[in-house]
């Protein structure tokens, strides 16, 4: 079936099966490999990508519930290569160390409200699992692109 | 130094935040087929037959692979090849691969699997080390010590019995350490394709391109110079990704039976099913103490739950037990360890390999003896200090030992003098150390060959590029390359093109694992930059007209010391070095200084250089429903030098992070289906949903102290951090419970019914309370250094080559191998 959504700001049709999870169109069809998988089953968060500005985990929705929306992957974050503030705070924080949970780590926050609590972004991101760094470097990241509420 | 020790973005770090780095799950190539496997659903089968006619027959399957097609064994260790690519005869776990499905897609190869029909007659189970003892038949394998012990060691490193009884008090303790798994979020995936010229590369999400590169030349049958390993960068390691696994063996195989790439991506559940996780290990500590709290002597026996198959396990065994020397004074040991077989997924490497589960056991059990002497335990460790440059009762040398500063960090900054025991009701600190190697001393195989070589090519438009075998797994290999090179060169690491883990393009090196990349492949870097800056300083010096000693090359630059005025820029000067040399390039090798530990077994513990760690962790416990939560964690780490002190607390965070997730939750267990089912021993839950690890929401604020006393082994006297943080905390938190509530839960994971259990029980405590009966080998006998003894044990016969530089001053002549 074919399902037009726009993908990073540009309207894209493609030819999905009923059931293709989102995560496959991304990196199958749409050829955007920065969405990752790590579960399949809804709980690492490493999939995650905005559905209409929200973050959802890719590997939990089928590509034909997505006609009409708008859908935001790490790719779409750094058009032309002007790196997100996300993306330049967990840069210098160190917040990436192997890189798998980075982009949905990085979409995950880009949802937080400015100026976040730390509460709010242990919250926030409690759907996303890393395995590398511990999260207190995220959390600095994300303090420092967001401005966190002391 | 200009750039080491400075806070800096990785150079590999903007891949990363921009979803560009290429794991293996990312690639594809044209006409691409995919890979499935299809697993065994019993424990414990004999393979009568497979019938895969209806899986042919469907449209877009290619090729179907069963163990008839993989003859060949292999495995990591040398003395443990026992692992086929597909099984043949007999399936030794749930989730051991029978056959292989390559089709046009992952859903036809998927459907195809279903079809296959295997006849299995069903063997009995060996479900845990207990059984595997009381039941040597039938075998799981048939090789190994004997029924299904697969290794038992012993060694006497002076007579224990005898300081046993002189000490005035024995403490004698029984501690257990649940398995658990790396669960890194990268779920492992190969590619495999022919080259147009017939040779087979194989890109793979694997710590250790070297070994799998000798395992598919060994399975395969082909020269190893015809086969190409490219290890993507790994989404997490931690150890699950160093053995060759039979995923990759078989796409290897596929793709040189289609003639077309073949990939598998291996499904979460089946990642559970690779494991080579932690050991679950049973201890046995008998630990005898003068009044003053001054250690006489230690006795630990260990029995670990192997599971299915060989892997690293030798090595695990002899590291349960290879490093409770090196922290403190002990001036004589004895240490008995035994692996069994049992039908489970294989357990190998996690972060910190055979030595978290004994250092958790000796540190709660030095909290015990502190308290029952009434002496802190703070003090209790800090007077028997192993010295610097010394040697332990088991011959491990300790170079260099910042453990002192390490516990005076954590005890100041926690307030432990004036808060512990102080906190109220349901609260407390808990205090504990250890130890981890800078490398293993010794390679997987037995040889002569450095561990590590740098090569760098340097050319007119002043591009360094530095290759080397190393494997990015997050921890920032890549980075120290650069900053290596870039230190000695006076460029900035981010002008270096790094190329690793590519066994066509890179020097060997063997690998992200035993913590041995910084050290080892930094000191490659930084004696391969040595050579080239000192190449292009003749040629400046020629050029500038002084002597070279008097150049410096820094920021982009080389020039005079005297008359900073006087120089160049660095491509301008690499074009003078072209000139003057031809075309530019210079290697670097690293192998470990020889052992003093000349037992056999004595191959397993040495290295370079110990790292050290301390660890306070405040806790709150209720007493009602044992509920435990992590106020804080305070973590100091003896890092020799922090050469990015960015990635280094990264490191030393996330170790903190694992270790909480262990120490509180994380469990590899197993449980048996319902009778009606086929009561088969199955995992209890190979899924992220319920193997359950802290998310942001449990993980506590950490404050880190580094402590830098460069050591002379370290590259800029660096020492490891990627395992040695992770030691500390487990122990820490149950001797913090134990301050909290006064209860002692001997065991890991330590959960909140555990607590409640320890609460109701009359002796306070959770944990096991029996070690079975093991008819331990006679035991090799080595006098401690300050007993007279050499390293060798008396009773030890002449096996292992030493392992030595040729020429190097007290080399032994290198002697073929004798197997015993």
């Amino acid at each position: 079936m074919k399902i037009t959504l726009t993908l990073n700001r540009k309207r894209r049709t493609v030819d999905v099966s009923p059931l293709e999870r989102l995560l496959d169109t991304l990196r199958g069809a749409l050829g955007l490999t920065g969405t990752k998988e790590g579960c399949g089953e809804g709980e690492c968060g490493a999939c995650t990508v905005l559905l209409d500005g929200k973050p959802v985990n890719s590997c939990l929705v089928p590509t034909a519930q997505c006609s009409g929306a708008a859908i935001t992957t790490i790719e779409g974050l750094a058009p032309r290569g002007k790196l997100h503030k996300l993306q330049r705070a967990f840069l210098e924080c160190g917040g990436a160390q192997c890189g798998i949970c980075t982009p949905g780590m990085i979409l995950a926050a880009s949802a937080l409200p400015d100026r976040p609590t730390r509460e709010q972004i242990r919250t926030g991101l409690a759907g996303n699992l890393c395995r590398c760094t511990g999260y207190e470097k995220i959390y600095d990241a994300v303090g420092v692109a967001l401005g966190t509420k002391k | 130094m200009h750039q080491v020790g400075k806070p800096r973005r990785r150079v590999d770090g903007r891949a990363k935040v921009t979803g560009q780095t290429r794991f293996a799950d990312d690639l594809s190539l044209p006409r691409m087929l995919h890979c499935k496997l299809l697993r065994s659903p019993h424990p414990h089968a004999r393979i009568r037959s497979i019938d895969s006619a209806r899986a042919q027959m469907l449209p877009g399957v290619r090729l179907i692979l069963t163990g008839a097609d993989t003859p060949i064994s292999y495995g990591i260790l040398p003395v443990s090849q026992d692992e086929h690519p597909l099984a043949r005869d007999v399936v030794r776990f749930v989730g051991d691969p029978v056959a292989a499905v390559v089709a046009d897609s992952e859903e036809t190869a998927a459907t195809a699997i279903g079809q296959i029909l295997v006849e299995w007659e069903i063997l009995t189970t060996i479900a845990s080390p207990e059984q595997a003892l009381a039941t040597p038949e039938p075998r799981i394998h048939d090789y190994g010590d004997e029924g299904n012990v697969h290794k038992k060691v012993a060694f006497d490193f002076g007579d224990v019995d005898a300081a046993l009884a002189s000490a005035d008090r024995v403490f004698e303790d029984l501690f257990f350490y649940q398995g658990n798994t790396h669960l890194p979020i990268e779920q492992h995936a190969t590619l495999a394709a022919l080259d147009p010229d017939g040779k087979l590369t194989v890109w793979s999400s694997t710590q250790t391109p070297h070994y799998l590169h000798r395992a598919l030349a060994k399975t395969l049958g082909r020269p190893a110079a015809h086969i190409r390993v490219i290890a993507t960068p790994n989404g997490g390691g931690f150890g699950g990704k160093s053995d060759p696994f039979n995923h990759e063996i078989v796409v290897a195989l596929a793709a040189i039976r289609t003639g077309r790439p073949v990939k598998i991506c291996l499904t979460r559940e089946e990642v559970f099913y690779c494991h080579r996780g932690r050991h679950p290990v049973l201890m046995r500590f008998r630990t005898g103490v003068k009044n003053d709290g001054s250690l006489v002597g230690m006795e630990l026996d260990t029995l670990l739950d192997g599971g299915a198959y060989g892997s690293y396990g030798v090595a695990s065994t002899f590291y349960t037990g290879a490093l409770q020397t090196v922290t403190y004074e002990i001036p004589r040991y004895r240490f008995r360890g035994c692996r069994t077989f049992t039908n489970k997924p294989p357990c190998g490497p996690k972060r910190g390999h055979g030595t978290p589960q004994p250092r958790f056991g000796q540190e709660v059990q030095l909290d015990k003896i502190a308290c029952a002497l009434d002496i802190d335990p703070a003090e209790l460790r800090l007077k028997q200090l192993v010295k610097p440059q010394s040697l332990t009762a088991n011959y491990m040398r300790v170079n260099t030992i910042g453990l002192g500063d390490c516990i005076r960090s954590v005890v100041e900054g926690s307030g432990w003098r004036e808060r512990r025991s102080k906190l109220g009701p349901g609260r407390g600190l808990g205090l504990a150390c250890s130890s981890y190697l800078s490398g293993a001393g010794l390679p997987i195989y037995w040889n002569d060959l450095p561990q590590t070589g740098v090569q760098l090519k340097l050319d007119r438009s002043g591009g360094v590029t530095a290759f080397c075998g190393a494997t990015e797994i997050g921890q920032g290999s890549d980075d120290v390359l650069a900053l290596c090179v870039a230190e000695v060169l006076g460029i900035a690491p981010f002008d270096i093109r790094v190329v690793t883990g590519d066994t066509d393009l890179t020097p060997v090196d063997l690998g992200s694992y035993s913590s041995r990349v910084t050290l080892m492949m930094g000191n490659a870097a930084i004696e391969a930059a040595t050579r080239a800056r000192s190449l292009i300083a003749q040629a400046m010096a020629k050029k500038l007209d002084v002597p070279a000693e008097r150049l410096v090359f820094a920021e982009g630059r080389v020039f005079d010391a005297e008359d900073p005025s006087r120089g160049v820029s660095w491509p301008e000067a690499v074009i003078h070095g072209e000139a003057l040399h031809g075309t530019l390039g210079t290697t670097g090798s690293y192998k470990p200084p020889l052992s003093a530990a000349k037992y056999k077994g004595g191959g397993v513990g040495p290295t370079p250089t110990y790292s050290y760690s301390a660890s306070v962790i405040e806790v709150e416990v209720d007493p009602e429903t044992g509920w435990l939560e992590v106020n804080k964690v305070w973590i100091a780490h003896d890092i020799g030098r922090a050469l990015n002190p960015t990635l280094v607390r990264g490191q030393v965070e996330g170790s903190v992070y694992m270790a909480l997730g262990e120490a509180l939750m994380e469990e590899q267990i197993f449980r048996r289906l319902p009778p009606k089912l086929s009561g088969a021993l199955v995992h209890k839950f190979p899924s992220l949903l319920e193997y359950k690890s802290p998310s942001a929401l449990e993980m506590p604020p950490v404050e880190t102290y580094l402590i830098e006393q460069p050591d002379d082994r370290g590259p800029f006297g660096a020492k490891e951090v990627g395992q040695g943080p992770l030691l500390p905390v487990m122990p820490a938190l149950a001797n913090a419970v134990f301050d909290a509530v006064g209860v002692r839960v001997d065991e890991v994971p330590i959960t909140p019914e555990k607590i409640v259990r320890a609460l109701a029980a009359k002796d306070r405590r959770y944990g096991p309370t029996e070690f079975p009966a093991i008819a331990w080998p006679e035991a090799l006998r080595v006098a401690p250094p300050w007993e007279g003894g050499d390293g060798t044990a008396s009773n030890d016969r002449p096996s292992r080559p030493r392992m030595a530089r040729p020429g190097e001053a007290g080399a032994a002549p290198i002697r073929p191998e004798v197997r015993r």
